[in-house]
């Protein structure tokens, strides 16, 4: 089978066409223009995966709201289980850019991790 | 940041940098979301990473003075600048002034919806501050007019959060957005995004009710019960302070009127990133405004 897709690996945004087996597998990847292309096809074909950015709660902190990420893709299918589980926790203490606020995060083994310093409000 | 970093490489030794909100880094503390340095730093980074880098190179250069909290109120085309700070009115007179007051948001005003004028309906890049930063969602049931970046960013941010965003209105016949965030942002979640559609009417009492959608090609109509509005419908050069200082602005772009990257009518003012002109790409104005700190350095040596 045969599927178009779009490379969202960049800005780009390079149209890929994408061959596919019976069982699912990706057999052949053209239109990409780097060779992020058809890694990208072939992950996005047989399990697809995101970076979830989010916010975190704070208490006690200068900033009422710390932006994270996790640190590595998860699959798209658990973006919400994910959401759900970020909006449980609440941050005390100060953080640095790539601190770790919650490992092997929902046992996917990535880590969330904060984008932006925090520290203790002064007053 | 990145001129003020790039004017002091080039040899400028006494540099201040004023910033109005209470922390360096301006809207990409907002832009939690990646795809930010892709060029500038080989790295796929969020908005407020983006700023952490560059907060770190202005922190370790001690010729750059950061002054927080400070809101230019005054410029004059003599390079005088007036500005509030807590607790004190400043003057100051420069050599020679970089510009890197960014946008605002097209409003509701300057579409022409018409309807009433209820509560929920909010600029996207302001629903976006509620969220990232206060972490408040101004709604449930959201339907965002124009299809560029931020109302595409803000339909995935919006629908992480609960919301249940019920479309995406495009009135041109193709997204103004970046195609990937109409894959990852829309397509994800499976949002509706209609193209050659508009707004016809915002109804509502004291909240948002509903919105009347109105195809541009064949005038069908449907409407769509939602408490929220978001417009995201392009943004405006805010260049009020050198046009204060009688530098020249085109009327339709509210940018200044240049024939050269970075320069406007008055000699000695530079004017970059997105008060120059609207940019995609924050790594794009970071290499436009790097030139505007070394284009400064340049003129500052010229006085000599």
């Amino acid at each position: 089978m045969i599927k178009k897709i779009t490379c969202i690996e960049c800005p780009v945004g390079c149209q890929l066409e994408v061959e596919t087996d019976q069982s699912g597998h990706v057999i052949k990847v053209t239109g990409n223009k780097c060779e992020k292309g058809p890694v990208y096809a072939k992950q996005e074909t047989e399990n697809p995966m995101r970076i979830l950015t989010s916010i975190v709660l704070t208490e006690g902190l200068d900033l009422k709201m710390v932006p994270v990420k996790t640190n590595k893709p998860i699959p798209k299918a658990k973006l919400m289980e994910a959401m759900a589980a970020v909006k449980k926790l609440k941050l005390t203490k100060q953080v640095k850019v790539d601190e770790t606020i919650a490992s092997d995060f929902l046992g996917l083994g990535v880590d969330l991790i904060a984008t932006r310093p925090a520290s203790f409000n002064s007053h | 940041m990145a001129a003020a970093v790039a004017a002091q490489k080039a040899g400028v030794k006494d540099i201040l940098l004023l910033e109005r909100d209470q922390y360096l880094g301006g809207i990409l503390n907002q832009c939690i979301h990646t795809g930010f340095g892709l060029h500038h730093f080989k790295k796929d980074l969020t908005g407020p990473e983006y700023a952490d880098r560059f907060i770190k190179q202005i922190e370790a250069i001690r010729d750059i003075e950061v002054s927080l909290k400070s809101f230019v109120v005054r410029l004059t085309k003599d390079k005088i600048l007036t500005y509030l700070k807590p607790g004190k009115l400043e003057e100051i007179k420069a050599k020679a002034l970089i510009m890197a007051t960014g946008c605002r948001e097209r409003t509701r005003e300057m579409t022409h919806i018409s309807g009433t004028r209820p509560a929920g309906i909010y600029p996207a890049g302001l629903a976006q501050k509620m969220i990232n930063i206060e972490g408040l969602l101004p709604g449930k049931e959201v339907v965002i007019i124009g299809s560029g970046d931020i109302g595409l960013i803000m339909a995935r941010r919006f629908t992480l959060e609960g919301a249940k965003v019920k479309a995406v209105i495009e009135i041109q016949e193709k997204t103004r957005g970046l195609i990937r965030n109409v894959v990852q942002c829309l397509e994800d979640f499976s949002i509706p995004l209609y193209f050659r559609h508009r707004i016809a009417k915002i109804y509502g009492k004291d909240r948002v009710e509903k919105v009347l959608v109105e195809n541009t090609v064949n005038g069908e109509t449907f409407e769509l019960p939602c408490d929220t509005v978001l417009i995201s419908v392009g943004l405006i050069p805010e260049n009020e302070l050198i046009e204060m200082a009688c530098v020249e602005i085109d009327k339709k772009t509210n940018a200044p009127v240049s024939k050269e990257v970075n320069k406007c009518s008055i000699e000695g003012i530079f004017v970059c990133g997105n008060s120059y002109k609207v940019y995609d790409l924050v790594d794009n104005v970071t290499r436009d405004s790097v030139k505007a700190g070394q284009m400064a350095a340049e003129y500052l040596k010229g006085l000599k």
